[in-house]
């Protein structure tokens, strides 16, 4: 491993992609993913590719190092430190793979196999590519490749199998076994899409100093702007298979030429961004949680306690926000609620009621006036049943409406989430995730319900769909004035929507307040790191956050 | 107005039912598999009539003169080791082989589906019990079991060994159903269905069932040949039906042995036997493809 000067290697190209389009083979009939894309990166670069979901981002990059199925078809050219890939055989990939180039990818238990340690894992590569290599010296290498992705206890973790691991080690790892033989470029596929925040900037963090250190080019495919302002010194922004725009980060921030780009932007959720009034403090309460608590049971009889001692309140026509990262025991409150986690103490009252007093049927009966939105827009719903089949399921359930007053309501319902009316006879999969999870949302205001419990709703959305499904939401709940559950990791969203926000840490309330008052000025120190946390959408003003670890 | 009306036959189902019809309608493979059964069916209702308008219409007029002879146009499958017309045999022997077939799969499916359903919907104990039941049932050997049960009744009728074929071969769909159960139970939409207010029994009609009967459904075509072939094997091991009973399995055991001398003996039975699980598996899939909103248009 050489120390090597960025400014020697600016010069030099690593990648260069040129008029690449692909095409992928679906029963005779070519579907364009990719169209003339154009793009360089200089040795030590970093280039963040951002889009959409269908965007053409991913096919790209995967176009890069040969990864594509056999149905693809490939024109243009690629080229990695002088290989052709495109033209490259199975021989002259494997070259390339690991050596000029190696990728890592969103999820990093699913790329890491879980039968084999860590540390084999780890050498595997170095078996395959570095065959002169000792056993011995293999092993000091592994320890290397651990140290320098700051992994605590590298000798340790070597013997430890991938569930041993925590989601930001496991993608540690993951960079580890990258960067085994030294590529001279990196491409990081959404790396920490499935990853905490504050876990996401230890990972970000890690990235920073390998360029730094090592002088390798990285490409990071994200559809995040706040890692890109984070992390790249040039963007690349895809839209439907074409670049829209190629432009240095600072660049595209400040002064972004497409119009697609400025959109992007401009959806993009900011803490601090929107001030609202306030709601009257005398409005009905409609959910009171009192000292809940939530275990699981475990196996061989150990409890895992998932919620511990929470307690707020919802009013009519209030929004609270439930935040905290994984495991924090968010969607357990949601799911308590409406009776499908298991509720070891504390007091669920809805409008008044206790709903542990109740029985199975009137719970039941009383959930005519709680709604339920999902995270997983595509797996909420039936992909058996039309979309208008899921909205009349509540209908059906609880009233008795004739089908023609059935069929009215359904319509008005799929036209009050802005969807036409005559669509309800198409199946969920013909639906993109923004229109499943409007469906969703109809459904769960079918009722008219008191209480409308969201769990994500928006995270498996883009973030030009997020918004309007969040413009959805506000204006919804100023039309039918319900109380307003809202779960989720991500504080900005939160920060857009909600009067009250909770801050949840392993099951624990750390804190409580108004909205204003805990995004602006949080007292508890996890709340500052997870507000720190959040790569914010402006380059300039993400580096001084970097440089200075406690500014908001 | 004409969107009302859409709508209307959609909510009650209706328009969903039609276009599984409509899909299986524009099949020609689902044609010619319906036609298929169909004709077997009638078979297996009037094999005398049927039988007497290509040959003779009663299997047991045999006249030992005539043994072993190859296909002529008094015979047109040929006549077996007694001298008896093989197509008046294949054709009652329908009626009893697919009786067999079809009754020990219909139990077998209804047991299976009703256990693995609620081993994998309800879980906990109701799923211990029944899962250690399969277990004890698939660690029980099959032929020694059913040689037992059959050597134990009085009268062996085709009903009695549908039963006991029924009995030793629920617990592997029953596991099959219950692991389809138990993904299908985690997926959201039975959550946001309990959500709504729905009982269990209505979220396992609507929801649970519907979606996890995919691979049962391709399994349960396969075992009526299977099922058959084992009526077979019963009969070969002298526990199953006995003379003067007819049925394809008893057919096919007699015919190996001769296979040959006389390779027709095994034939003809086999080639109904072929195109009866053949239409059947057939069937399944096209089904299923149909059932699936994303295989249609």
């Amino acid at each position: 491993m050489t120390e090597k000067t960025m400014s020697e290697n600016q010069s030099t190209t690593v990648l260069s992609v040129r008029d690449l389009s692909v095409g992928f083979r679906v029963g005779g009939q070519l579907i364009e993913a990719v169209r003339c894309v154009n793009f360089d990166l200089a040795a030590g670069e970093a280039l963040a590719i951002v889009g959409e979901s269908g965007s053409g981002k991913s096919v790209t990059s995967l176009a890069a190092l040969g990864l594509l199925p056999p149905n693809a078809e490939i024109a243009g050219e690629i080229r990695i430190g002088g290989v052709d890939v495109i033209g490259a055989g199975p021989a002259g990939l494997a070259s390339v793979r690991g050596t000029l180039a190696a990728m890592i990818f969103q999820d990093p238990f699913g790329a890491l196999d879980p039968v084999f340690t860590v540390g084999y894992q780890l050498t595997e590569m170095l078996r395959h590519h570095r065959r002169e290599m000792s056993k011995q010296e293999r092993s000091q290498r592994a320890v290397e490749l651990l140290k320098l992705v700051e992994i605590p206890e590298p000798e340790v973790k070597l013997a430890s199998y991938p569930h041993q691991l925590s989601g930001g080690q496991a993608q540690r790892v993951m960079i580890a076994i990258a960067l085994a033989c030294d590529p001279a470029v990196l491409i990081a596929d959404e790396p920490t899409t499935a990853l905490d925040v504050t876990v996401q900037r230890d990972i970000l963090d890690v990235l920073h100093r390998l360029r730094e250190r090592l002088g390798t080019a990285i490409v990071m495919i994200t559809h995040d702007m706040g890692v890109v302002a984070d992390f790249a010194d040039r963007v690349v922004v895809m839209r439907d298979g074409r670049v829209e725009e190629t432009a240095p980060s600072r660049q595209l921030f400040s002064a972004p030429r497409a119009e697609y780009t400025r959109a992007l932007l401009a959806a993009v959720p900011r803490i601090g961004a929107g001030q609202r009034e306030h709601l009257p403090e005398d409005e009905r309460t409609v959910l009171e949680i009192e000292n809940l608590t939530v275990e699981y049971r475990g196996r061989r009889g150990r409890n895992i306690r998932s919620v511990d001692d929470v307690s707020f309140r919802i009013r009519e026509g209030e929004m609270l926000g439930l935040v905290g990262e994984s495991g924090s025991g968010k969607s357990s409150i949601g799911k308590s609620i409406i009776g499908l986690a298991p509720v070891s103490g504390g007091r669920i009252t809805i409008s008044g009621r206790d709903i542990s007093a109740l029985s199975r049927r009137e719970m039941r009966k009383l959930k005519s006036h709680i709604g339920f939105v999902f995270q997983n827009p595509s797996g909420a719903l039936d992909p058996r049943r039309t979309i208008g089949q899921a909205i009349a399921a509540p209908l059906r359930v609880h009233d008795s409406l004739t089908s023609a007053q059935l069929s009215d309501r359904v319509s008005k319902l799929l036209e009050s989430v802005e969807l036409p009316a005559h669509w309800s006879a198409r199946y969920p999969h013909e639906l993109s995730g923004g229109q499943s999870q409007r469906v969703s949302i109809a459904r769960a205001l079918a009722l008219d319900p008191s209480l409308l419990i969201a769990d994500e709703p928006t995270s498996a959305l883009d973030v030009s769909v997020q918004a309007t499904v969040l413009d959805l939401l506000r204006r919804l709940q100023h039309e039918l004035h319900f109380a307003c559950l809202f779960i989720s990791h991500d504080l900005a969203v939160v920060d857009s929507l909600c009067d009250q926000v909770l801050v949840l840490k392993e099951g624990v309330s750390v804190e409580h307040g108004e909205r204003s008052q805990i995004l602006s000025s949080p007292q508890h120190p996890y709340t500052h790191r997870l507000l720190s946390a959040v790569p914010y959408p402006d380059p300039d003003k993400q580096r001084r956050r970097r440089e200075d670890p406690l500014a908001g | 107005m004409t969107e009302q009306f859409v709508d209307q036959r959609e909510l009650t189902g209706a328009d969903a039912n039609r276009s599984v019809w409509a899909s299986l309608r524009s099949r020609p493979l689902f044609w010619i598999c319906a036609v298929a059964l169909g004709l077997l069916a009638v078979i297996a209702i009037m094999p005398g009539t049927l039988a007497g308008l290509l040959s003779t219409s009663d299997p047991r007029a045999c006249e030992l003169s005539l043994s072993v002879k190859p296909p002529s146009a008094a015979h047109p499958f040929g006549t077996d080791i007694q001298g008896c017309d093989i197509l008046a045999n294949v054709f009652y022997g329908a009626r009893t082989s697919l009786l067999i077939g079809f009754v020990a799969t219909a139990l077998c499916a209804i047991v299976a589906l009703v256990l693995g359903t609620s081993a994998g919907y309800y879980g906990g104990l109701a799923d211990r019990i029944i899962s250690r039941l399969t277990d004890v049932f698939l660690g029980f050997p099959f032929l020694l079991g059913a040689i037992v049960v059959l050597n134990s009744v009085a009268t062996r009728s085709a009903l009695i060994v549908a039963l006991v074929l029924a009995l030793f071969t629920w617990p592997t769909l029953a596991r099959l159903v219950r692991s389809s159960v138990r993904s299908v139970r985690e997926s959201e939409f039975v959550h946001a269905a309990s959500a709504v207010g729905m009982t269990d029994g209505r979220i396992l009609r609507e929801h649970v069932v519907p979606n996890s009967l995919g691979p049962v459904l391709a399994i349960v075509t396969t075992m009526v040949g299977n099922v058959i072939v084992a009526e077979s094997t019963l009969t070969f091991l002298g526990v199953g039906l006995r003379t003067p009973s007819i049925s394809w399995g008893l057919q096919l055991a007699t015919a190996q042995s001769y296979f040959q001398t006389a390779p027709h003996l095994l034939l003809y039975p086999g080639l109904f036997l072929t195109l009866t699980v053949l239409s059947l598996i057939t069937l399944g899939d096209i089904l299923r493809d149909a059932l699936d909103p994303k295989g249609r248009k």
